[in-house]
């Protein structure tokens, strides 16, 4: 999960790290009363979960409460990039001497945690990583040990930070680990970390992925959701605890196991070349078990998506034998009853196949299609939505 | 030969008395594997019947290796006891530990990592199937009977995928599959699998199935363009998944430009591996290399 700018730098000061004083608006006059309470120029930015704010329009600096209103205004509604602004973050202005960059982050490719560190922040860092490499400290950490002060002073020299900063940077490093590790972080950035004319070092913009894995340690993450901008059908979806992500297609595609139904999208959008570009609508794993309750809930879900036109459900019987998932299926239509109006390619395989085929073709459901094999399951299935 | 586990493997059960270890540990029974043992520190000394067969409760992982003489656990503990249920296997010097649990933090699992470098534990998942030498013993979740034993290889991200390729190549058989899961840190990689599989007379051919996320299939090109002479078809899952979004497998995300399903099949493809752009089409090309 990716936190907003104004949820992560709540985050950070939490556990210690230097932030400057501001807070969150959703109107222009929450904007002029956070301005008030600060009582100095401050900034006023965007917050949307995408790069290039700046350029778009969404960071503006407003020298008074009333100018604070005018420019939430402004920014407040603006689309950067497809993202929608609900939100601006109201902070207080802080003049810039230096802009520095620090991070940690999960490495699959070492499977360990590595920092990565600059003392030449504010650009996007993976253009300095490519531009000017030996600018970027690479620092992998032992996962089993983790950043203590010697770790964190090991980072910020070979980043090369200046001495009259350097124990400032240090403390923040250790802070940094304690957000990264405590809260089950997958990422923490702070581009940039920057040093004001007073020599004090803040974190002026963080970013920051949360693993939802964790979440059975972090009640209190439930909270960060961005509930307001999840995908209707996504969010019904997830209530049901169902795996599903909403695409723009027109097959709605129900499969069991994540790679089966990754090959499932990827076999209908083939299909669908030759049927003037159909598309799968949608990924949904209903898991190995299958069961009619839950076969009923996908279907309903996918139902209810007005994109689609038809359905292919495409399981493989392993754990759960082909003839209890025909079942599911037969049972999920009757539960559905009127409210089944899409044509339904099914194709199935494996464990008791011949049997649920039998179930399928002797329920004789008007919307129901078996098809031996993937491929041709999915050719059907994008014909039917084309 | 098989990889990682034969007939002589001697298996036990990490969580064997919660719902998903207890069927699964039936299954496994079923299909001819040498289930010696479970462990649970609050039932050690009971033993459970599983059909007929009893298999006794140990009170740790090491308790059971040394009453046992086991070499494999598999792990089905829930994920918040998951990491210290597989450092107990680590420490024990366990050879094999198969963790089938979804949904462990990152942080746990590659704590997990460190902490196992440099030790005697062979770890495959989490988040993963387990693995099958048909006819032989089967660790995990796949099912026993949709193959036999055979001459291909098979390692896999996904554990539906793995059936779907036993299944479509049912008729030539298996030395071993191994699912290595789909999560960002795991333990086994295709590159030990590949490797495992070249060092093994029985296999003769082998199956790479990848998906979105990551860099381990290009580094599996790397390897089996280096070291592996044996042939390689391969397949890849997730063309048309969305940037930025997770496809079920917590490590099934296209970040950026990075870890696409396009970038993956062009570096296996460099490599010399037929990739198949269906998972039938990729059974045919292997039959092709098989000649069967």
């Amino acid at each position: 999960m990716d936190l907003f700018e104004y949820q992560a730098r709540d985050l950070l000061a939490s556990h210690g790290v230097p932030v400057l004083p501001g807070g969150v608006a959703e109107t222009p006059e929450q904007a002029e009363a956070i301005a008030r309470e600060i009582g100095q120029t401050v900034v006023v930015k965007a917050q949307v979960k995408t790069g290039g704010r700046g350029k778009a329009g969404g960071v503006k600096l407003a020298d008074n409460p009333e100018d604070a209103k005018a420019r939430a205004q402004d920014i407040l509604g603006l689309d950067i990039k497809g993202h929608i602004t609900h939100r601006v973050m109201v902070a207080q202005a802080s003049d810039i001497a230096e802009e520095y960059y620090f991070s940690y982050l999960l490495d699959r490719s070492n499977r360990t945690f590595l920092a990565m560190a600059s003392v030449e922040g504010g650009m996007e860092i993976e253009q300095l990583a490519v531009e000017r490499p030996e600018a970027l400290a690479r620092i992998p950490i032992d996962a089993s040990v983790g950043v203590d002060t010697a770790k964190a002073a090991e980072i910020v020299d070979a980043a090369g930070f200046a001495p009259e900063v350097r124990d400032q940077v240090i403390a923040i490093a250790v802070q940094l680990w304690d957000v990264f590790a405590k809260e089950d972080a997958t990422l923490v950035e702070v581009n940039p970390l920057a040093k004001a004319p007073d020599g004090t070092v803040l974190a002026l913009d963080a970013k920051v992925t949360l693993d939802e894995n964790a979440g059975f340690r972090h009640a209190e993450h439930a909270a960060l959701e961005d509930a307001a901008a999840a995908d209707p059908l996504e969010a019904a979806a997830k209530e049901k605890d169902l795996n599903y992500v909403k695409l723009e297609g027109e097959v709605g595609i129900i499969g069991n196991g994540a790679g089966l139904v990754m090959s499932t999208l990827d076999v209908v959008a083939y299909a669908g070349e030759d049927f003037g570009g159909v598309r799968p609508a949608n990924f949904l794993d209903i898991g190995g078990g299958a069961s009619a309750e839950v076969m009923a809930n996908g279907l309903g879900i996918i139902l209810s998506d007005p994109a689609v036109k038809s359905v292919f459900v495409n399981v493989f019987g392993g754990i759960t034998a082909c003839d209890a998932v025909a079942n599911g299926i037969v049972a999920a239509l009757q539960q559905l009853g009127d409210q089944a109006t899409k044509p339904l390619v099914v194709r199935l395989d494996g464990n008791n196949v011949e049997e649920g085929r039998r179930i399928l073709a002797e329920a004789n459901h008007p919307l129901v299609t078996l098809v031996d094999t993937m491929d041709g399951a999915a050719r059907r299935a994008a014909e039917l939505a084309a | 030969m098989s990889i990682f586990l034969n007939e002589n493997s001697k298996v036990i059960v990490q969580g064997m008395t919660g719902s998903e270890g207890s069927k699964h540990t039936s299954r496994m029974l079923a299909s001819g594997t040498a289930i010696v043992g479970g462990v649970n520190p609050r039932k050690a000394g009971t033993s459970v019947d599983f059909d007929g067969t009893s298999v006794p409760v140990f009170g740790s992982v090491a308790d059971a290796m040394k009453e046992t003489g086991a070499d494999v656990s598999v792990i089905f503990v829930p994920p918040p006891f998951a990491k210290a249920a597989v450092i107990e296997a680590v420490d024990a010097q366990i050879g094999l530990a198969v963790v089938i649990t979804e949904g462990i933090p990152v942080h746990d699992s590659t704590y997990v990592w460190a902490h196992a470098q440099g030790g005697s534990t062979r770890i495959i998942g989490p988040n993963c199937p387990g693995l099958i030498s048909p006819g032989r013993s089967n660790a995990g979740i796949i099912p026993a009977n949709i193959t036999k034993q055979g001459k291909i290889g098979l390692v896999s991200k996904s554990g539906t995928l793995t059936y779907q390729m036993m299944y479509e190549l049912r008729d030539i058989g298996f030395s071993t599959a191994v699912g290595i899961g789909g999560d960002p840190v795991i333990g086994t990689t295709h590159i030990d699998c590949l490797q495992a599989f070249q060092e093994d007379p029985e296999t003769e051919a082998i199956v790479m199935i990848g998906e979105i996320g990551g860099d381990a299939e290009e580094r599996a090109a790397d390897f089996i363009k280096a070291n592996v002479t044996k042939p390689v078809v391969g397949y890849v899952a997730g063309f048309t998944a969305p940037e930025g979004k997770t496809m079920g497998h917590a490590g099934a995300i296209v970040s950026g430009s990075a870890g696409t399903a396009q970038a993956k099949k062009e570096a296996l493809e460099a490599a010399g591996v037929r990739v198949g752009k269906t998972p039938s089409e990729t059974a045919k090309l292997m039959r092709e290399i098989v000649g069967a």
